[in-house]
């Protein structure tokens, strides 16, 4: 164990602060600079924005920047501070809770604890052994894959603080209120018999890990790596398809049967998103080129929750836990919720 | 010898982390049996909240994510 070398902490950490601030003063300057950036690249290749093609292309290398300075930034940060929020931390917090209260706490962590949706069966059990009760586990496990940080920072970059805070609102009451009527149908019995054995059973022990600051700063840093180095070819494509929707379909298109007025346009969205898998964001550009053509906001932020939060693979990886039963019920309840916040979007705005 | 087991689903991080497991041992010359526990009610008996997790001996050392190499060569 001791054969590790271990550097003097304060040394590496300045290095950490001022490599940080540099990164900072940088991102600035370029998040300031895009739209100069994507008219001077569009000129530089000599295409003009009054054909189909050019504003394709402006809108790509617009948006691709764009979404992944914001990724890179939030995501880093996000590292850092999912460090304060380890799953045995957060399931601590949620122990003992009342019905309620706990839906409305479960729901907020979900935002900022890590979340995978590979770890989502060991999670949902240590959640349920430590004596959370179910309804609030569900809040939990709907809001963290749904409102998270990415969704978030990239609806605001792309639509503003408005549709951002209302996501958000939307996100936690669909998450909260979903896990409580859940909590409420008592269906206990509906978990895989393996499960009820366990919830009697042991905690984990605590790994009793501390950490400095320059493993938040390098935990971020990880984060980052992983996360963008994962989801940037999804971005890339969302862009391109967004970008394509952008040039080519026009104006108002999709207006007739995406708009406001068509009251099927939310169901169809909902069930149209469960069947598709994909984050946040590459979901987002879609959203972004789909509303400029006339599709309703609530219509397509139905679309989007229900591709993030009603996927089919996480329901497979739930279904070693929990019955049928259980599961359609979930399904079931979630759908009821985006279907609600797509009505109302499209009502209010 | 050490008993390492890796427990995991069989997503792309648990397969990393038994990489990475196997080539520290190798390069530092430790014998070890390694272990793939993927079955869910066996995952859940350690207590485990996230995966990968890593348990040598019977002890778990570690949950949540690709240890870091130098946390890897600390265990051999």
């Amino acid at each position: 164990m001791s054969t590790i070398p271990i550097e003097a902490p304060p040394a590496k950490l300045s290095h950490w602060l001022i490599g940080v601030a540099l990164a900072a003063l940088a991102w600035f300057a370029a998040y300031s600079q895009l739209a100069s950036f994507a008219d001077w690249l569009v000129q530089a290749l000599s295409l003009s924005r009054q054909t189909h093609f050019g504003e394709a292309v402006h809108f790509f290398l617009y948006d691709t920047p764009k979404v992944l300075l914001l990724l890179t930034g939030i995501v880093f940060v996000m590292g850092i501070v999912q460090t304060f929020f380890a799953p045995e931390r957060t399931r601590a917090l949620l122990s003992g809770k009342r019905v309620g209260v706990g839906n409305v706490l479960a729901a907020t962590l979900g935002i900022v604890t890590p979340f995978c949706s590979c770890s989502a069966v060991p999670l949902f059990i240590g959640f349920l052994s430590a004596g959370v009760p179910l309804g609030v586990t569900f809040s939990f496990l709907i809001s963290a894959p749904m409102v998270n940080e990415i969704a978030l920072v990239l609806l605001f970059g792309l639509f503003g603080w408005k549709v951002a805070a209302l996501y958000l609102g939307m996100g936690l009451l669909v998450a909260i209120v979903a896990g409580f009527v859940i909590g409420k149908l008592k269906m206990e019995k509906y978990l895989e018999d393996w499960v009820q054995k366990i919830q009697a059973g042991q905690l984990a022990p605590q790994l009793g890990e501390t950490m400095g600051w320059v493993e938040r700063f390098e935990a971020g840093w990880a984060h980052v790596r992983d996360i963008v180095g994962k989801v940037w070819p999804y971005i890339l494509l969302g862009i391109g398809l967004g970008a394509a929707i952008h040039g080519y379909v026009p104006e108002d298109f999709l207006a007739s049967f995406m708009g406001k007025d068509v009251w099927w346009a939310v169901p169809a969205a909902v069930v149209l998103g469960v069947p598709m898998y994909t984050n946040a964001a590459g979901i987002i550009p879609i959203v972004e080129a789909l509303i400029g053509k006339g599709a309703s906001l609530g219509t397509v932020l139905a679309f989007m929750m229900s591709v993030i939060a009603l996927s089919a693979p996480e329901m497979i990886i739930l279904r070693k836990a929990l019955k049928p039963t259980l599961i359609a019920t979930f399904a079931g309840v979630v759908a009821t919720g985006i279907l609600l916040v797509g009505y109302v979007f499209n009502a209010v705005l | 010898m050490k008993n390492v087991k890796i427990l995991g689903t069989g997503c792309a991080n648990c397969k990393n982390t038994l990489a990475l497991v196997e080539a520290v041992a190798r390069e530092k010359d430790v014998q070890i049996t390694l272990e793939k526990v993927e079955d869910l009610p066996s995952i859940m008996n350690y207590g485990v909240m996230s995966t990968p997790a890593v348990v040598i001996d019977n002890v778990l050392v570690h949950a949540g994510g690709v240890p870091s190499r130098g946390k890897v060569e600390g265990w051999f």
